[in-house]
């Protein structure tokens, strides 16, 4: 039965992992449960590296933030109603907006998706955790210091006001003297560490953990849209990193990078910030379109209509994405050239983005569709994803784009594309989830109330934006005057933000009402294909009890596929439980390779995190001293992490490969 | 093609009722480039918005359609359990991503078409302006061979009709964008950088211009206008601005000048005085421009010692500081500036 034994030379193995089943209850399940439950209490709350726990927290902190930057964005509504209004002064204004931008660009839409990839990779490739669980912990942590880094200032009123792009040189200490935009490029250095090694763990992950037999070619497709995501972080967020670390030297330490009067170049800027912000913006949204295309087939009752060109579509549209990034630069005088070349590859990068639209449409209309509330939100989703890329077509003429530039039609484009593409599925997601992360189905009713507040309030405060826009109305003004014509636009436009404020809030009212008196949902109430369904709701610690043999891409629907003879092996599988162990495959085949010996709970990656928050702090209060302190105090919590323990010894490989895979 | 082009142009022009007078169509919408475009700098863009938010609208149409045809469709009752065939409905994606492409290269081509005629105009620029951006008005100086002829005014720019005008685009101090929709599209203006952009007006009238780089407090109030005259008009507006100022020699404007010696000359220059300041527009025709304070307020003389006296009211965080001045200090500078035409 196990495939290991059967195929291997035995002399060359070191341990055949043992091969069997442990269900519910039994002594092997027990024993498992025990190696992997954290600690009850505060303690196992900080040490946990459990990567469920971890997933939870992103998607609730970032929802957190997703709040907040919505009233942000509320109250800037309040004081564009209506021409000539002074609720805000234009200081409060320009901060308000500036951290709204910030606020759901970088608290709120990567880290929420870095929360489902957290939660449901290693369900979706059948491993017991991720591949570094305790890099996973820093990721999070760091990410949250980050985020409370960067609303330090805001109660007292400087808070980061040059926009979340912070064009020089009106971020530069000439023209902005207090600790606003210092703020801003400490905490984006701090936070591009956490979006850097989660990225990595996500690689890692991707290539190595995955159960045995799910190729490469069977892995669903939010695990390629996050790893998309992650690799463009990886190449991405350098580049921002460094801009923001070189405007911190030339504000405090004196150098000249952007300083057009000693021979820097403002410009500079513009190329370093947009090399990585239009990358970002698929990172963004790539991984919410892999949760449509998984979950969106569960309610067509058929799988997803071409998964290898949806597949591929994603990795093209990151590869276009790094080709694109001079579209926000347009209009600052590039030769006519070059802007043509951005323009043109700036519409070829909707190509792939077709793909998708007409899989899903194939998908809904070959599928016999159930109208639950997650399917309505993607079924939105895919209206507005059109809606929001036609619109960025429009940008990519250069010459419309000398007009569009810049208007409220780029902020009505742009929240298309991002509430669209990233909140509709994300809250679809959470619909789509929820049973699994806590054994509960949500209110259907409710669902379908706050579906519908929210797509109509959503096209009601947005879609004028586009008109007002094409009227003239510029970005980042705080008030207008009321001869513009924009009036009737703005008060549109700040009711329908209130009604999809509503929209929100009843979401929220079910969740916590579901929480406690949601239906039980058993493991797999959606009658969905992909391998987290087969694990309880919500999971236990160590996921599987064994770990799965694939043999397609739908491991719970193959009976009913009739897609050749193989059938997956989900209850019987490989045990592991010598400590805490799970199983490394190989990164293309998926074959057995090597048993992972993985880490116990650590306090290590909360003071790493903490003090590496509180080095910038000190960066930023100019306490040399202090933030020497701190790094020393990193230094330790590193090598507290590092320190080589037995119960990780992995010098020689536990396995050798299968003898085919040599091969194959 | 022309054919095609005209008959465009005659749709769009009815629909805006164009070209009746810029000043009534600018009046309602005054920066409204969708519906209204005054010269080849602006017009070739405005049709390709028209023809590409018409694609936009299509394409949407179409998917909708297809999105509602595929849920409401009628189909066979089945077992919620059946799954249906996983390798069917490629022909979907390869039929509507073929015809995207195709759509989309045309729109390119179109696009990069239109972005070649109009990167430069048809006849050599008859004029060339230096626009600079300050924190939060406009710079502009007519440049001339002749020193003696250059002459330099604020947030007001006059230009004759049917003739392509290069201006130049700097910053004192922040990144600006120069934009007068109905006239051109947007461009930055970089400090250390020279940006050109050319723009002509067909029809006389005003046009109005803002600022679309957001570049601090004042950002919503950084206006400007373009006022496009016949060629006769803007040969004695340009006479006129080359004009120094005539030094009154009675009270209460003499008084009025040490006030401004005073309180203003630190920031503001009056050609033919010994006010040289550059932080702030140059006055020395203060009573030719239609608007104050980059195009916040009315110019008329109560408006005037208005500003002067509540800038930091009217347009806070500005430059400009509230100036507090006594009733006899106000009528005197009040008269002073009065003589500024």
């Amino acid at each position: 039965m196990n495939p290991i034994a059967k195929n291997s030379p035995d002399e060359l193995l070191i341990r055949v992992p043992e091969f069997g089943r442990a269900p519910l209850g039994s002594e092997a399940e027990k024993r498992l449960a025990s190696l992997w439950e954290t600690l009850p209490g505060w303690r196992g709350w900080l040490a946990t590296v459990d990567h469920k726990e971890i997933g939870l927290r992103y998607l609730v902190t970032a929802f957190i933030f997703l709040l907040m930057g919505g009233v942000e964005a509320l109250i800037m509504r309040v004081q564009l109603a209506r021409p000539d209004q002074a609720l805000l002064t234009p200081e409060q204004y320009n901060q308000l907006f500036t951290m709204h931008g910030v606020t759901m660009i970088f608290l709120y839409s990567l880290p929420i998706l870095s929360g489902f990839s957290n939660y449901l990779w290693p369900l979706l490739l059948g491993s017991r955790d991720m591949a570094f669980p305790r890099l996973n912990a820093l990721s999070y942590w760091l990410f949250l210091f980050a985020g409370i880094f960067l609303y330090v200032s805001f109660p007292l009123g400087q808070a980061p006001n040059a926009g979340w792009f912070n064009y020089v040189p009106f971020s530069s200490l000439e023209f902005n003297t207090g600790p606003n935009i210092d703020v801003y490029a400490l905490g984006m250095v701090l936070l591009g560490i956490s979006t850097t090694v989660g990225a990595i763990n996500f690689v890692v992950t991707l290539f190595r953990m995955r159960a045995p037999g799910m190729s490469i070619n069977r892995v669903p497709i939010l695990v390629w849209g996050t790893l998309t995501a992650s690799v463009g972080n990886l190449l991405a967020v350098p580049s921002v990193s460094l801009a923001f670390f070189l405007l911190w030297l030339d504000r405090q330490i004196g150098t000249h990078f952007f300083d057009a009067a000693n021979g820097g170049k403002p410009l500079l800027w513009q190329h370093l910030f947009w090399m990585f912000g239009h990358p970002w913006v698929y990172a963004i949204v790539l991984p919410a379109m892999g949760i449509v295309s998984d979950a969106l087939p569960t309610f067509c009752r058929r799988p997803l209509v071409g998964y290898a060109a949806v597949a591929l579509s994603t990795m093209a549209t990151m590869l276009l994405g790094f080709e694109v990034w001079i579209h926000h630069m347009f209009a600052t005088g590039l030769p006519t050239l070059a802007l043509s070349f951005f323009g043109a590859a700036s519409m070829v990068i909707s190509i792939p983005s077709a793909v998708a639209v007409f899989a899903w449409v194939a998908t809904i209309w070959l599928g016999r569709p159930v109208f639950n509330t997650p399917f309505l939100f993607f079924a939105g989703f895919v209206m507005l994803f059109v809606m929001g890329g036609v619109s960025g077509v429009m940008t990519a003429a250069v010459p419309l784009d000398f007009q569009l530039n810049d208007t409220y039609f780029i902020v009505a484009h742009l929240h298309y594309v991002l509430l669209g593409i990233n909140v509709f599925p994300v809250v679809g997601g959470i619909y789509y989830w929820f049973p699994k992360f806590f054994g509960r189905m949500m209110n259907e009713t409710l669902g379908k109330w706050s579906f519908w507040v929210m797509f109509i309030g959503f096209n009601i405060g947005f879609f004028p934006m586009h008109i007002a826009g094409l009227m003239g109305m510029p970005r980042r003004i705080y008030t207008y005057s009321g001869n513009m014509g924009w009036n009737t636009i703005n008060m549109v436009t700040s009711v329908g933000a209130f009604l999809f404020a509503a929209g929100i809030l009843i979401f929220m009212v079910n969740v916590l009402i579901s929480l406690k008196r949601g239906e039980l949902a058993g493991d797999n109430p959606w009658d969905a294909a992909t391998l987290e369904w087969s694990a309880p709701s919500p999971p236990k610690a160590y996921n599987f009890a064994v770990i799965p043999l694939i043999a397609s891409r739908h491991p719970l629907w193959e009976d009913r596929l009739n897609e050749g003879e193989a059938r997956s092996s989900l209850d019987e599988g490989y045990l592991l439980m010598q400590g805490r162990e799970t199983l490394a495959t190989t990164p293309l085949d998926a074959k057995p390779d090597l048993i992972l010996k993985m880490p116990e709970d650590s306090y290590a990656p909360f003071y790493l995190g903490l003090f590496s928050a509180l080095i910038f702090a000190g960066l930023l209060l100019h306490w040399w001293d202090f933030a020497g302190l701190m790094a020393i105090a990193a230094g330790i919590a590193l090598t507290a992490w590092m320190w080589p323990g037995r119960k990780l010894e992995q010098s020689v490989p536990a396995m050798q490969p299968a003898k085919e895979s040599e091969h194959g | 093609m022309k054919c095609g082009t005209d008959f465009c142009i005659g749709l769009l022009a009815a629909l805006a009722n164009w070209p009746a007078s810029a000043l009534a169509a600018n009046d309602d919408a005054p920066l409204n480039y969708f519906l209204h475009s005054y010269g080849p700098s602006s017009g070739p863009a405005m049709i390709l918005g028209w023809v590409m938010a018409t694609v936009c609208v299509a394409v949407c149409i179409i998917i909708g359609v297809l999105l509602v045809a595929a849920m409401a469709r009628k189909r066979q009752p089945a077992d919620f359990r059946d799954i249906g065939h996983e390798e069917e409905g490629l022909a979907w994606v390869y039929i509507g991503t073929g015809l995207s492409t195709c759509v989309l290269f045309a729109l390119a081509i179109y696009a990069m078409i239109t972005l070649n005629a109009m990167a430069k105009p048809a006849t050599a620029p008859g004029l060339t302006l230096a626009v600079t951006g300050y924190d939060w008005w406009w710079k502009v100086v007519y440049e001339d061979e002749d020193p003696d002829r250059r002459f330099v005014t604020a947030n007001e720019i006059h230009i004759p009709v049917g003739v392509p005008v290069l201006i130049k685009l700097d910053s004192a101090d922040v990144i600006h964008a120069f934009w007068v929709p109905l006239l051109a599209g947007k461009t930055q203006m970089i400090p250390g950088l020279v940006n050109r952009q050319w723009l002509q007006a067909d029809v006389a009238g005003v046009y109005r211009g803002q600022c679309t780089q957001y570049c601090g407090v004042q950002h919503a109030h950084m206006a400007l206008e373009v006022i496009a005259q016949e060629s006769a008009d803007f040969k004695n507006w340009q006479e006129a601005q080359r004009q120094k100022a005539i030094l009154p020699s009675a009270a209460p404007a003499a008084d009025g000048l040490k006030e401004f010696m005073e309180h203003c000359s630190g920031c503001h220059a009056i050609q033919g005085t010994e006010a040289t300041g550059d932080h702030g527009p140059d006055l020395t025709h203060l009573n030719s421009r239609r608007l104050l304070a980059a195009g916040l307020l009315t110019n008329n003389p109560r408006q005037v010692i208005e500003w002067i006296t509540h800038a930091q009211d009217i347009k806070p965080g500005s430059r400009m500081p509230s100036i507090a001045l006594s009733s006899s200090e106000r009528a005197d500078l009040s008269a002073f500036l009065a003589t500024l035409n």
